[in-house]
């Protein structure tokens, strides 16, 4: 179980160009369920995401995973966290170019220390998941979109988090490769992953395996079905 | 393997992943940071190598050297002044040197012609320094012709060559006899260049000085440990003067790495950015950029002490021959004996690969430590 308890993010402080992304923002994110974050450009769904998966702190209110009070841990425990925690799939992928495939998958484990040959495998193992096996080698910019999309996939299951976050992960795949992608999601949802998104996408909010559509405007909560 | 070992090992081979997606900027860096190391080093190892060999040959050379001065100036001096000399408590091994500079407008340089201590060549004869025999391509049994101080012409059998190991204080030199040392410079018998001696206790050495001062004030004896310092000054100035033109390479170099250091590319910090929110840590991004900042500059310093070693002890200098060796016409040929001072190498090391490695630390810290949501956007 995620909480968050009237939760605000205020980007530049002080300044001129302050700006406020969230608004007092309460929620309760169940385990083992897909959560979907819809509305409008500058709604604030992608803030939200990135408070939730430690990548940021809020500027008030609290956030809690598993009982355990996350929003004001120091940038190492909370690195910590975002590692063992959560896997991130973002809407450009981010992957690293230049390394291969399979490279890129393992990158998050490297500060694990867990040894070369087991990260290895595993990496290997998730990408044959993703039907991706055969392109473990390959440079990752030699790789189409819905394949990259799978890669960073793999990478956010390396070192097997519970929570599964994905920024707009649809919005650069055609409506094939966006089912696919929801397929994909399905498996893990029954493997007990919890899924949070963030989607304009219908195809993506309006599917069954969805259990929750969270709509924000102007950094607040509008509707919770 | 415990995981921090496992850890840097994946971050080390992270670091030469992404130092091989840049080959051709880190290529060039290594090239230039090879150079700066090169041509300090070599100064380095030059000096110290040449400093040594100075030393050990001035080894030899006699504890005290009295000269005459009149008016300031180094003038002959009388045969007389050894008798008194030898007469001073632990003054030994007096004797009167003849030796003196003659121009060779056929070679336009200056030879040294000298009366050896002992084993002269006889009247008509002489030995020659290689870098002489290589000017005049002369060889054993050749004739060498000199006008003396009179015009007149003054014939010489080249009765050998000096040993190639001496060559650094010999190459232009001529060991002829005294006979014809003084008939050549019109020296009179009982004049000489000038008086050396042994002094029996190595302490008393000032001493000896003194006395010879106090009775001859018209003298200046020169200490064997004077004329060493003289060597260590002349070369630390040469060093210093290379290393002066060399400042503008140092400039560059320092410009370079502080705009590849400091400008870290969009690239770069979104390749940041995402490693940390993937959840790697500040430590280990800065472990990485130590990682590379560390084998950057290790490789530059090896590379470079490597063919510094090769330049000054294989090639002797080549590329500094001038102005390291002097400005003479005849440069001595001769192979440094291999030495390097671990000391020197250390500081050498510490002034290079540390400040680049810090250099290249702080902006990748300063962009580690932010929060790395800008990834999201």
């Amino acid at each position: 179980m995620i909480e968050l308890r009237n939760v605000s993010k205020v980007f530049n402080e002080g300044r001129h160009n302050e700006f406020t992304a969230i608004r007092d923002v309460s929620l309760r994110l169940a385990d083992r369920e897909v959560t979907v974050f819809t509305g409008p450009s500058g709604s604030g769904k992608t803030t939200l995401l990135t408070l939730v998966g430690c990548l940021a702190r809020p500027t008030v209110g609290r956030i809690r995973l598993h009982d355990r009070d996350i929003s004001g841990l120091p940038e190492r425990f909370l690195t910590q966290v975002r590692r063992h925690s959560f896997g991130f799939v973002f809407q450009q992928f981010n992957l690293i170019s230049g390394l291969s495939a399979v490279d890129n998958v393992m990158l998050p484990a490297y500060p694990t220390g867990r040894p070369r040959s087991g990260l290895m495998a595993r990496a290997l193992e998730l990408l044959e998941l993703m039907a991706l096996a055969e392109r473990a080698d390959a440079p990752v910019e030699w790789l189409s979109g819905g394949e990259k999309q799978r890669v960073a996939i793999a990478r956010a299951l390396i070192n097997d988090p519970p929570v599964l976050i994905a920024d707009e992960p649809t919005a650069n795949l055609d409506t094939a490769m966006s089912r696919d992608f929801l397929a994909i999601l399905e498996r893990l949802v029954e493997q007990g992953k919890t899924v949070l998104m963030t989607s304009h996408d219908p195809l993506v909010y309006e599917a069954a395996m969805v259990n929750t559509v969270v709509s924000l405007r102007d950094g607040r909560v509008e509707t919770v079905p | 393997m415990p995981p921090w070992i496992e850890r840097q090992r994946h971050l080390m081979d992270y670091t030469l992943a992404a130092m091989a997606r840049r080959w051709g900027r880190n290529l060039g860096l290594v090239a230039v940071y090879t150079l700066l190391v090169f041509v300090l080093a070599s100064v380095m190892m030059f000096t110290d190598a040449i400093q040594r060999e100075a030393g050990q040959l001035l080894e030899q050379a006699p504890e005290v050297v009295v000269q005459r001065m009149v008016a300031g100036r180094h003038d002959l001096i009388s045969a007389d002044y050894m008798d008194a000399i030898a007469a001073i408590r632990g003054a030994r091994q007096v004797r009167g040197r003849l030796w003196g500079y003659h121009f060779d407008p056929v070679t336009a340089a200056n030879y040294t012609f000298m009366v050896p201590a002992a084993n002269a060549p006889p009247a008509g004869r002489v030995h020659i320094g290689a870098g002489l025999a290589r000017a005049r391509g002369a060889a054993v049994g050749d004739v060498l012709s000199f006008r003396g101080h009179d015009g007149a012409l003054f014939s010489f059998d080249i009765e050998g060559l000096l040993r190639a190991e001496s060559e650094i204080i010999t190459a232009d030199a001529i060991l002829l006899s005294e006979e014809d040392f003084r008939a050549f410079f019109g020296i009179r018998p009982g004049l000489f260049t000038d008086i050396s001696l042994q002094v029996r206790n190595p302490r008393e050495v000032t001493k000896v000085a003194e006395k010879i001062v106090e009775r001859f004030p018209d003298t200046r004896p020169i200490l064997r440990s004077e004329m060493q310092r003289t060597y260590a000054s002349l070369f630390d100035w040469r060093q210093g003067l290379v290393l002066t033109v060399f400042a503008g390479a140092l400039l560059a170099f320092a410009i370079l790495a502080w705009d590849k250091a400091a400008g870290l590319s969009a690239e770069e910090r979104r390749e940041i950015g995402i490693l940390k929110a993937v959840g790697w840590e500040t430590t280990d991004i800065i472990a990485m950029k130590t990682w590379e900042g560390a084998l950057v500059s290790l490789t530059a310093f090896l590379l470079g002490v490597l063919l510094a070693y090769g330049h000054v002890f294989g090639t002797s200098a080549v590329m500094f021959e001038p102005v390291l060796k002097g400005w003479a016409t005849l440069y001595p040929r001769f192979v440094l004996t291999p030495h390097v001072d671990l000391f020197q190498l250390a500081v050498l090391a510490f002034l290079t690969v540390v400040p680049y490695t810090a250099a290249t630390v702080v902006p990748n810290w300063k962009t580690a430590v932010t929060d790395p949501d800008a990834v999201m956007r």
